[in-house]
């Protein structure tokens, strides 16, 4: 059964449009939602998540859709947001006595876990934490749910390495008895870069692509070379970056035998990967 | 057991599982019998993505050196069994036709090559 399945979400406002976005994510694994600021990441996630309602479309949770059952369906996801919505003079005790009577499955002795393990202070109010410590207060609220996926609208922005590290972790730890999947949205791929299981790339409110990330990896290369190397080959390059002393593209890996011998070819960041494209798009 | 990665290397993070997993089994590092961490543990361990590991198990099993069992997870086989031992034989025949044409283009005789052979064999 699939964990998430999307199917022509679209979501319009006055100077931005989500257009028909579609894509299913298997029980067990994680999905990276990549693209620019603005590109739609959130809108989407917050479509998923009901915070906002879809024009067209539908998506369901392991096979329940919002129509069938609201409670439910939200029970099941987690979300973890950029921006947070506690209340500024609630302290970590207010915060319990919520979560305990909002959500059934709330298990009160891993919060207390997670918040002592991330040194969570028990008596500042909420205002007074740091952005890291919102991050982790909301890591800790989605985790101690039975839940059955994870959004993660940038949820690792503002975490220290340490910490992006150990969430990262727990994430993987989340995902391995195979029953539960992650949608994580993020311009910071070298998250990504490697528990990602599928890498789905949105621009412009539009899908550009969703593959497995070994397949993304390994379809393409990162060609460099001279401006004379430019001429052969020449329509295979993909997002050319060009100055006065040479040029860098992205090149399918079928394509690379067309390409100037001179040319230096190496495997491609998801990062260069989505710079080219982006390029590429925009020319 | 044990697999060390590099995101350095020119080789993709499955095959290296795949090679130094093959490298335990043929030196008997790993045991025959052995019951390798699931799919999803390594990931976890190893902090990479369930498909990578998914498509290292996979490969090892298609050329012979584990087998997956229902309720039991993946088991090392068996060290001399048949596959292994053709697969190996079509590697060495391969390598040694390598040798003969480089052998050929500086007109070595095939004593001397049969004679390079058994010295290397010896070392």
């Amino acid at each position: 059964m699939n964990a998430i399945e999307v199917l022509g979400l679209r979501k319009t406002y006055s100077k931005f449009e989500l257009n028909d976005i579609s894509f299913t994510l298997p029980k067990g694994y994680i999905m990276g939602y990549v693209g620019q600021n603005g590109a739609g990441k959130t809108t989407t996630l917050r479509l998923i998540a009901h915070l906002l309602k879809a024009e067209s479309g539908s998506c369901s949770i392991d096979g329940l859709t919002y129509e069938k059952d609201p409670v439910r369906y939200r029970e099941m996801i987690g979300y973890v947001g950029d921006s947070d919505g506690f209340a500024p003079d609630f302290t970590l005790k207010n915060i319990r006595g919520i979560c305990r009577n909002f959500y059934p499955t709330f298990r009160e002795k891993q919060f207390c876990e997670l918040t002592g393990r991330w040194k969570l202070p028990e008596k500042k109010k909420i205002k007074e934490f740091s952005r890291g410590m919102k991050v982790k207060l909301q890591f800790a609220m989605a985790l101690a749910r039975e839940t059955s996926v994870l959004l993660l609208d940038e949820a690792t922005n503002g975490l220290d390495p340490v910490v992006r590290a150990e969430v990262l972790e727990l994430l993987q730890e989340y995902i391995s008895d195979g029953q539960h999947s992650i949608l994580f949205s993020t311009h910071i791929i070298s998250d990504l870069e490697q528990i990602a299981d599928y890498i789905f790339f949105i621009e412009n409110g539009r899908k550009i692509f969703c593959e497995t990330r070994e397949e993304l990896q390994e379809s393409y290369l990162l060609v460099k070379g001279g401006l004379d190397d430019l001429s052969t080959g020449q329509k295979f390059l993909i997002g050319v970056k060009q100055n006065d002393i040479g040029f860098e593209a992205l090149v399918k890996t079928d394509n690379a035998p067309f390409l100037s011998k001179s040319c230096v070819l190496e495997k491609p960041s998801i990062d260069q990967m989505i710079v080219h494209m982006i390029k590429e798009e925009e020319a | 057991m044990k697999v060390v990665l590099s995101n350095q290397s020119e080789f993709p993070i499955y095959a290296q599982i795949r090679e130094q997993m093959k490298e335990q089994i043929l030196s008997g590092q790993i045991a025959e019998g052995t019951v390798l961490p699931s799919i999803r543990q390594l990931a976890r361990d190893l902090g990479i993505s369930v498909i990578t590991t998914t498509r290292a198990y996979r490969e090892l099993e298609s050329e012979g050196y584990i087998a997956s069992v229902q309720g039991k997870g993946s088991i090392v086989l068996k060290r001399d069994n048949t596959v292994l031992r053709e697969q190996c034989i079509r590697q060495i025949e391969e390598h040694l036709r390598e040798a003969v044409v480089l052998s050929e283009r500086i007109r070595m005789t095939e004593e001397e090559l049969l004679d390079m052979l058994k010295r290397t064999r010896q070392r």
